[in-house]
């Protein structure tokens, strides 16, 4: 399967991936390459097949109560943070 | 003592409580070991010193008042994909590389609380993404065996620390081969275990339906020592099992007499290295001289397991690093116009090449008008290897075949194509995509390097898979064998 450069262009503005003029050409063949390696998936019959739902036969994603666990810890947490203003993240202007 | 480095976690547990030997000695031999061997190597991201030597004493400490368990004092590293509360956790990325955890991970607290030191951080493949530990954002790590190879990845590190004996043993995880492709090219003995066995909580995710948890090792026994520790519920993770724990030292001297084996027919093709397959063949015949039964097992669909990872993976992996927003942590770009441009700059940059791909792989495959064609057809053909398996396990206990097709392979030689290295985990996808219990452990050596097989088990038979394992090790040497100038 072969993907073109309007194909990588359009999935990185969908993923936010900036990328370069020069790594566009590299993309546009990784990726044909690696969907022509899924198009192997063809060969298998699975008509009467449900798609596989948890690893686990009978197991299924646990729920928990939907309680407070945890305490506030932002000032913690923001320790890792780029831009941080009076304990608020900060990015540039959303609203004009 | 002498030759602290070259020995196991069994060993040096035995010697710390006898008190020949204090952890401080210990971690102090084995720091001045990890220094010495870190600019050829690079195994390491991050290298504890002085925390390490504090949590020593403190295990001296309960090694004299009698209140030690079996692992305190003893010596690990961690994958850099652990987080560890107060230190640098990178996942071998530049998104990550000022990082410093708040918290730390359940697996790292529950080794912690057993008593073992952490020596530091291992090198890994960028988000666990690799097979040769070539896209790490802090250079590559060398394969003790040869340096002008590569150890296998994503928990590159972890495999060369071990091998070099620069740890005896090293926490790692496998989406789709990464702790037993590594093992097997570097000569040691590395355990997957089941889904949900261990929790995953502080464990970088990259692809949550595939992603567990392990071990690194020298030896079986020493992967059972450690797994006790690390394993059982917790509700901090919500794949995680609430299953019993058993101690999985306690089975590991079991005979193997009418053990079934089932020889995995589809992975002894044209493509395995003839010396790996002879290895493995020497391997049978000696667990059937200890009275298993071997016979031949077919799992049609298990040649579709790559195809089937490579939508299942990417398609995870492009959801879970979608936090990744240069906003709350990480890396973020200089000078952002706006918004937009600070998310697309600041995962352009943070991320490198095989990251991107994969994001951009399962961008594609989830995307409108693509999802039933490449996502669900993937988890349909994902519950057929599935079923392969559960009605090969209705026959045999467990299945035996090679971990990888080729022993390492140099530098550089499979980075041109990305199918080519995703190749390399054809032996070990079929498991993660089935949440199965599997174990690579060293056979054989073929030209001066490390060969391996693999044995995949039930939902849940790790101490099935550890007692196979421990029974060949009893038997042979190979997984003695230090790399040349690192015994």
């Amino acid at each position: 399967m072969s993907l073109n450069r309007r194909d990588i262009e359009n999935i990185a503005r969908l993923a936010r991936l900036a990328l370069t003029e020069q790594e566009i050409p590299a993309y546009v063949a990784a990726l044909s390459r690696i969907m022509g390696l899924v198009g192997e998936l063809e060969r298998a019959d699975t008509s009467l097949v449900t798609p596989m739902a948890h690893p686990l036969p009978g197991q299924r994603q646990r729920l928990r109560a939907d309680s407070v666990t945890d305490s506030d810890q932002h000032q913690l947490f923001q320790r890792n943070a780029p831009q941080v203003e009076a304990g608020l993240y900060l990015v540039p202007r959303v609203i004009e | 003592m002498t030759d602290l480095h070259d020995k196991g976690v069994a060993e040096l547990s035995a010697a710390l409580q006898a008190r020949q030997l204090s952890s401080v000695e210990l971690t102090q031999a084995l720091l001045e070991r990890v220094q010495r061997h870190q600019g050829h190597l690079n195994a390491f991201i991050s290298i504890s010193d002085e925390a390490a030597l504090a949590e020593a004493a403190r295990a001296d400490a309960q090694l004299r008042s009698g209140t030690a368990g079996p692992l305190t004092g003893v010596p690990i590293a961690h994958k850099d994909i652990f987080c560890t509360r107060g230190q640098k956790t990178t996942c071998g990325s530049r998104m990550l590389a000022n990082f410093i955890s708040p918290y730390d991970a359940t697996v790292v607290e529950r080794l912690r609380a057993a008593g073992v030191v952490m020596l530091g951080k291992t090198n890994m493949d960028e988000f666990a993404m690799g097979s040769s530990n070539e896209n790490s954002f802090f250079g590559p790590v060398r394969n003790p065996w040869d340096a002008a190879r590569v150890p296998g990845g994503s928990s590159g590190g972890s495999a060369a620390a071990v091998a070099a004996r620069l740890t005896p043993a090293a926490t790692a995880t496998d989406t789709g081969g990464s702790i037993r492709q590594p093992a097997a090219l570097c000569g040691v003995t590395g355990l997957k275990p089941t889904y949900g066995r261990v929790s995953r909580f502080g464990m970088i995710a990259f692809a949550s339906s595939l992603d567990q948890a392990g071990l690194i090792t020298r030896s079986a026994e020493d992967a059972a020592l450690l797994l006790t520790a690390m394993a059982g519920f917790d509700e901090r993770d919500s794949t995680s099992v609430e299953l019993p724990v058993p101690d999985y030292s306690g089975a590991l001297a079991l005979t193997l007499k009418g053990l079934k084996i089932g020889l995995l027919k589809e992975f002894f093709d044209t493509g395995l290295d003839a010396q790996i397959e002879q290895h493995i063949r020497a391997a049978l015949e000696l667990l059937r001289s200890q009275g298993a039964h071997i016979r031949d097992v077919s799992l049609p669909n298990l040649p579709l397991s790559v195809p089937t990872y490579y939508v299942v993976a990417p398609a995870e992996c492009s959801s879970n690093l979608a936090r990744f927003d240069g906003v709350r942590y990480g890396h973020r770009c200089e000078n952002p116009r706006d918004l937009l441009d600070l998310y697309e700059r600041s995962r352009g940059e943070g991320f490198g090449a095989e990251v991107k791909r994969r994001i951009m792989t399962g961008t594609y495959v989830l995307s409108a008008g693509y999802y039933d064609a490449f996502y669900l057809k993937a988890q349909r053909v994902r519950q057929l290897i599935s079923n392969d398996f559960e009605r090969a396990f209705r026959e045999v206990d467990v299945l035996i075949g090679p971990t990888t097709p080729t022993t390492a392979f140099e530098l550089g030689a499979k980075t041109a194509d990305p199918v080519t290295m995703y190749l390399n985990d054809i032996y070990t996808i079929g498991a993660n995509l089935a949440g199965l219990p599997a174990i690579s452990l060293p056979c054989g050596l073929s030209q001066g390097l490390p060969t391996a097989m693999q044995i995949i088990g039930p939902h849940f038979a790790e101490e099935r898979l550890l007692n196979v394992a421990h029974r060949y090790q009893l038997e042979t040497d190979w997984h003695r064998r230090a790399p040349p100038g690192y015994a």
